[in-house]
């Protein structure tokens, strides 16, 4: 059979995902992540008698910390391949991939397991997150002079 | 001569041991041994698997009152990285060992092996044994378990269990009438999300030429069961050897739909790895077999000869299938 007329086999009887469904999900989820985030930077201005910006880190940290410890607890693998995208894109998936990470690799020592092993996932998205910084930065002090 | 006949081999004894999902499935019942957890009381998934293998033949020697001493030859493979889950728990063993891959195929190729071999009159007896662990494969093909990644639907479930078969000239009940070596296919599928359109045409060019070479119609067949093709790879199956042969696919399943249940498990398309085939043949079919509700079954091991090194430089992925013939005497 040639390999075209195969994929067409292949195509014909390969389901289509519910991207509708899916993309709901994800943006009601990640929305109401958005909705959480804001709400502890409110809290911890007001609390901590804050800028909002000297706050944020504080928000930042509080996500992290929560994303890390129900990934460790074992549940938050489950809610990450329901809520898909709202979960992955906000700052919980970054932390939730190093966290996976790092309990998968433990078994194999602290250096060459846990440390060779943890940005396995995330490794990628600090890379072209600096980069892209680096370009989008360059650009700005190009045409806006800083 | 990629089909051969054998008058003196016989599949005197097997035995399979399986995990928590495939306990919970339709065939749980049917295993000699499964358990809760994903650990067996080991360390690491890696490790788990090794005794898996190592179970499996423990059940089968007691079951045949014999001892390590007694086998010629053990015959093993798996699905980790140099298959250290067969080599492990042969360096503990200690019975002459052939490692061999063949993805998910491993397990009817070895058998094919084994069988030459006393077909030959070069040993008396094997032990063929295979062995796959969820975790484990997921941890080394794809993402970290708890990280929960997106799966798509066409995804198959890598099977936890291992399964140990007994070959011999000593005459039984089910008797290894031929075999077909197939050859590596490769359609320029590159999803390795989607296995069963991978090895579908592996498996429907392994079925026509046995088919072919044995002179044999395809009703011959009681069962035809490919081994992890999933819901979709069996449409597509059917489909494939309608148009390219001509052949109506009778009396076929996939035992990657049958070890588990796919509406209540979340398993997506079905079973997969190189456990499937054997766990579903070693209880469900061959129990159906020693009933004589089945005289001719033609298992078709499929494998899907994956690498990500090799997908990541943007290679398709080739696959391959064996065919073995098993039949009920007296």
């Amino acid at each position: 059979m040639e390999k075209k007329k195969y994929q067409d086999i292949v195509k014909k009887y390969t389901p289509q995902e519910d991207r509708t469904y899916h993309g709901i999900v994800a943006f009601v989820i990640g929305g109401v992540m958005g909705v959480l985030g804001q709400l502890l930077l409110d809290l911890y201005a007001n609390w901590f008698h804050l800028p909002t910006t000297d706050a944020a880190p504080f928000m930042i940290i509080t996500l992290i910390f929560f994303a890390s410890l129900f990934t460790s607890l074992g549940f938050f693998d489950k809610w990450v391949a329901w809520a898909k995208a709202g979960l992955i894109i906000p700052i919980t998936g970054f932390a939730h991939s190093m966290m996976s990470a790092a309990l998968e690799y433990k078994k194999e020592g602290f250096v060459t397991g846990i440390g060779a092993n943890m940005f396995k996932l995330a490794g990628t998205v600090i890379i072209f997150g600096v980069v892209s910084s680096y370009l989008f930065g360059f650009i700005r002090l190009v045409i806006f002079g800083g | 001569m990629e089909t051969f006949f054998y008058k003196n081999v016989y599949l005197n004894e097997t035995s399979t041991v399986a995990g928590l999902y495939e306990k919970n499935g339709p065939l749980g019942h049917y295993f000699d041994k499964t358990y809760d957890e994903f650990y067996f009381n080991e360390k690491t998934w890696e490790q788990a698997e090794s005794k898996l293998i190592e179970e499996s033949i423990d059940i089968v020697l007691r079951k045949l009152n014999k001892t390590r001493f007694d086998i010629d030859v053990h015959i093993s493979g798996d699905l980790l990285n140099q298959i250290v889950a067969s080599n492990y728990a042969a360096s503990r063993l200690r019975i002459p060992f052939l490692g061999i891959y063949n993805a998910c195929a491993t397990s009817v190729e070895g058998m094919i092996i084994g069988a030459n071999m006393i077909e030959g009159k070069l040993i008396h007896n094997c032990l063929v044994t295979t062995s796959s662990h969820n975790n484990a494969a997921e941890k080394q093909f794809r993402y970290p378990v708890e990280y929960g990644a997106v799966k798509k639907k066409t995804t198959t479930f890598t099977v936890t269990g291992g399964a140990c078969a007994y070959l011999s000239n000593e005459k039984s009940m089910i008797k290894i009438d031929s075999a077909t070596i197939g050859t590596v296919e490769d359609m320029d599928i590159k999803d390795s999300m989607n296995m069963g359109a991978v090895m579908t045409p592996a498996a429907a060019s392994t079925i026509y030429k046995h088919l072919k070479n044995t002179k044999r119609d395809i009703r011959y067949y009681d069962l035809i069961l490919t081994g992890d093709l999933g819901t979709y790879g069996e449409k597509m199956l059917k489909e494939y050897m309608e148009l390219e042969y001509r052949i109506p696919l009778k009396n076929y399943k996939d035992a990657g739909t049958i070890i588990y249940d796919l509406d209540t498990q979340p398993v997506f398309a079905g079973g997969s790895g190189p456990a499937c085939a054997p766990l579903v043949t070693f209880s469900y079919i061959l129990e159906q077999m020693r009933k004589k509700e089945l005289k001719h079954v033609l298992v078709v091991a499929t494998g899907a000869l994956f690498s990500s090194t090799m997908t990541n430089q943007k290679l398709s992925i080739p696959s391959i299938a064996h065919a073995i013939s098993l039949e009920v005497v007296k």
